[in-house]
């Protein structure tokens, strides 16, 4: 009874899996012909698995004292601070790095990395945190009970957890008191094909455009041949968790 | 014996026979608010009894087709059912659909039901720039349009 491999038979899986999707096909057909019929033609497709949304953002170009980007995402997504820096929502924050020895200094802009291993998702209780097919790492706010494991679990202090009670949210954004939050890389504008999230237009308006977004997947996207042809890095590239925000000139 | 029990029969025959215009009205009746969108339509997006019974359905299929698969733009989505719903106050501003007697609260009183969705998401329309990017159903056409729906005899939609 030696068990050489502890990982679950995948292919019996699969197979299982294709067995009950092939009955279920068959026996749920009319409500599945129902469910098509009630998507109305303007509905998006949805994520789609052979996108990878990321991000590169050039610490260059990021101008010191400039906020463009933060102001963007706070009105893009509703987010209003109630004077209390240590607890008011922050998707997307300036940092300023400076080497002691040399005394060079970087700023760049810091918000959820979108991993593709997300810890985020690892430690979460309810399946609230979750990536999408196309990369974006998200919270089901239907699930999310608060409990705040992945704002530990995160190396980046990426997310956010909602201290009040709101009113008046933005639709780009539903959120509401006890919900942890983050960067959505604006899933509301990529779903709806506007492939330009608010942080690269506000920082392109404020002639910086340190930021670019982009699919990592395709290799004739803008960021794919910048990254193809310069020197980018992952922040804490050592844990292994291939971010999808990368950065220049660090 | 018998001739009770005939009376009894014939007593509840009565009562159907006058209860049904009014069981008719009922189920006809429609309950919008005034000065909303909803007021000026025929019915929502799918037929009124349908919705009364199975909306919470319908929205919470939508939500997880948006949130976990990005598929936006569905007919039952909730920020639509407000824009929709939202009646108007006389200085023209969106009345709240959670304030006393508003077309979610009013309904969700009576059957005393507190639903979560108002914790995260907005109880009026959102004007904001950047919101009507999200709206699919913009101004010129008819949300109910080119829905295969059935409604039910002496129901005319435009």
């Amino acid at each position: 009874m030696s068990n050489k491999c502890d990982q679950p038979n995948m292919d019996r899986r699969k197979m299982i899996g294709g067995a009950i999707a092939a009955t279920g096909a068959m026996t749920i057909a009319p409500g599945v012909i129902l469910h098509a019929a009630s998507v109305s033609d303007e509905a998006s497709s949805g994520a789609d698995a052979k996108h990878r949304w990321g991000m590169l953002i050039d610490s260059n170009k990021c101008a010191d004292g400039c906020s463009a980007c933060v102001d963007a995402c706070n009105t893009e997504h509703g987010l209003k601070g109630h004077g209390r820096p240590a607890t008011d929502a922050v998707w997307i924050r300036p940092v300023k790095l400076k080497d002691k020895q040399t005394g060079r200094e970087n700023r760049l802009v810091m918000m959820c990395q979108h991993c593709e291993h997300p810890p985020c998702v690892d430690v979460c209780p309810t399946n609230a945190s979750f990536k999408r097919v196309d990369g974006i790492v998200l919270v089901d706010r239907h699930r999310c009970i608060g409990c705040r494991y992945c704002m530990m679990a995160c190396p980046y202090k990426a997310r956010s957890f909602i201290h009040e009670a709101l009113t008046e949210q933005s639709v780009n954004a539903p959120r509401g008191k006890g919900c942890v939050e983050s960067c959505t890389l604006c899933v509301h504008r990529v779903d709806d094909g506007v492939m330009q999230t608010a942080c690269q237009e506000a920082c392109a308006e404020e002639g910086h455009a340190a930021i670019l977004f982009g699919d990592l997947n395709d290799p004739n996207s803008e960021i794919s041949k910048t990254l193809k042809s310069t020197n980018s890095v992952q922040i804490r590239a050592d844990l292994e968790l291939n971010t999808g925000v990368r950065y220049l000139n660090l | 014996m018998r001739s009770s029990l005939i009376s009894n029969r014939s007593l509840l025959i009565l009562l159907a026979a006058l209860l049904a215009p009014a069981m008719q009205v009922f189920a006809e009746s429609r309950f919008v608010t005034e000065n909303s969108e909803a007021a000026s339509l025929k019915s929502c997006v799918a037929p009124t009894d349908q919705m009364r019974r199975n909306h919470m359905d319908y929205l919470q299929h939508g939500r997880d087709d948006t949130v976990l698969d990005g598929i936006r733009g569905i007919d039952y989505s909730l920020s639509e059912c407000i824009d929709c719903h939202a009646s108007k106050n006389p200085q023209g501003q969106a009345v709240s659909v959670t304030d006393e007697g508003q077309f979610c609260q009013a309904c969700h009183e009576y059957v005393a039901v507190s639903p979560a969705c108002f914790q995260c998401h907005r109880t009026t329309p959102d004007t904001q720039a950047g919101a009507a990017k999200l709206g699919h159903h913009s101004g010129d056409s008819d949300p109910h349009e080119g829905l295969d729906i059935q409604l039910p005899a002496g129901i005319q939609r435009d």
